[in-house]
């Protein structure tokens, strides 16, 4: 029971990470990470919520009949990510303006769903409570990644500290505004899932496709 | 009209939900590797977001913005957090509408467009149009225009990189690049393209 647990919690950060290769949850997850300190929250609401989401239907589990399920899950996640969304607007209201739409979009965050139509559905309240977790924090590890290159190399900063001085303000470091733009998240998620794949052999996907090599030999 | 038709095409091009918003992300990537089911599955955005974005102005309108209620004498109730459930309850209720209605009377388009619908439930890129509409206040007409609009501009960007995803099983990608690592590549080109119209005035 205890390794089941462990395995719960610390599969889905590297070996089964949600992102690199769940394909879930990349959605409202990209466009928040300009800088680090909106992706913390938005890895604090993100895992809130599916541990929450995970445990509630997990509890319910053997009263959910299967026509239904969906809408059921659905609306226990739109009412999590409310609260969620009015605690970010009472307490931390500039951030949750940053973010915008995007914690609302929390609910068809595929983790989410995935998660509990996946996992919770037919496991108990504490091992999907841990599933939840775990899955939240391998998608906060892409999150904080993603979001430290892009603010460090597009502005110069950690957190709005300075870090690398700006050529505007004095300094060296000329920054690289394509960082701030959206196509960089997409290639620095690119380079992720590569340096992932390259440690963790058994996730490369085989191609669809293989070019019959024409060795000189049999030409001749 | 002329604001309409910028509308319409700031909402495909410049503002594209899939490659400037990034929504709608897992669909969109684990259906983009044939061109004939990314057209379907296009198709079938286009008509979902066209229906349930206008019904959610209406409900945002008229049920759920600050002081909405003032037809029915309640100028002070503000029910806008409840708004989540309210769209997304809408969303699946339109989404399995569509469903019966096309296979009672379209038997062939519900064939071609089924499995998708459900998927589309949980399509972010739906519900985020419905909260850009309530976010930037728009009228009833600007809605259906947006709703069309950003569907299209979806459409549009999933056939695309079906399209290149089809030729690049000529191309020698590296082995821990194949499949998902190149498709997000692609994006990030696909993305860069689009920002090229970032800007444009009619």
């Amino acid at each position: 029971m205890r390794s089941e647990m462990k395995r719960a919690l610390l599969n889905p950060i590297v070996d089964d990470n949600p992102i690199t290769l769940q394909i879930l949850g990349v959605c409202s997850a990209l466009a928040v990470t300009t800088s680090l300190l909106p992706s913390l929250y938005m890895c604090l609401a993100l895992t809130t919520v599916a541990a929450l989401a995970n445990a509630s239907v997990s509890a319910i589990r053997h009263y959910l009949p299967s026509s239904i399920r969906i809408i059921v899950q659905m609306t226990i996640i739109a009412s999590l990510v409310i609260v969620v969304d009015q605690t970010l607007k009472a307490f931390a209201f500039e951030t949750s303006r940053e973010l915008s739409v995007f914690v609302g979009l929390i609910i068809t965050n595929c983790i989410v769903l995935g998660r509990t139509e996946g996992f919770a559905m037919s496991n108990p309240v504490g091992l999907s409570f841990l599933d939840g977790i775990g899955n939240g924090l391998g998608y906060s590890l892409i999150l904080i990644i993603v979001a430290s290159a892009r603010e460090l190399l597009g502005a110069g900063t950690l957190m709005g500290i300075t870090v690398l001085p700006t050529t505007a303000d004095g300094g060296w470091y000329n920054p690289n505004g394509m960082m701030m733009l959206p196509p960089s998240a997409f290639f620095i998620i690119g380079l992720i899932i590569w340096a992932v794949r390259s440690w963790r052999v058994e996730q490369v996907e085989k191609p669809e496709f293989q070019i019959h090599e024409v060795h000189r030999t049999e030409v001749l | 009209m002329s604001s309409y038709l910028e509308l319409f095409i700031q909402s495909v091009f410049v503002e594209n939900l899939a490659l400037t918003f990034f929504l709608g992300m897992c669909t969109f990537l684990a259906v983009s590797k044939r061109i004939e089911t990314a057209l379907g599955l296009g198709a079938a955005v286009i008509v979902v977001q066209a229906i349930t974005v206008p019904t959610n102005n209406l409900l945002y309108r008229f049920v759920i913005k600050p002081g909405a209620l003032s037809w029915a004498g309640l100028d002070d109730v503000d029910l806008s957090f409840l708004g989540l459930v309210a769209y997304i309850g809408v969303i699946a209720a339109m989404v399995q509408i569509l469903e019966m209605t096309l296979d009672r009377y379209f038997p062939r388009l519900f064939n071609a467009l089924g499995i998708f619908l459900p998927l589309i439930t949980v399509n972010c890129a739906i519900l985020g149009g419905t909260l850009f509409m309530a976010q930037r206040n728009y009228t009833f007409a600007e809605s259906v225009v947006y709703g069309v609009g950003s569907g299209t501009g979806w459409a549009l960007a999933v056939v695309a990189l079906a399209g290149i995803r089809e030729k690049l099983k000529y191309s020698d990608v590296p082995a821990g690049l194949q499949g998902l690592g190149i498709a997000f590549i692609i994006v990030g080109l696909m993305s860069l393209g689009f920002m090229a119209f970032s800007g444009i005035q009619l």
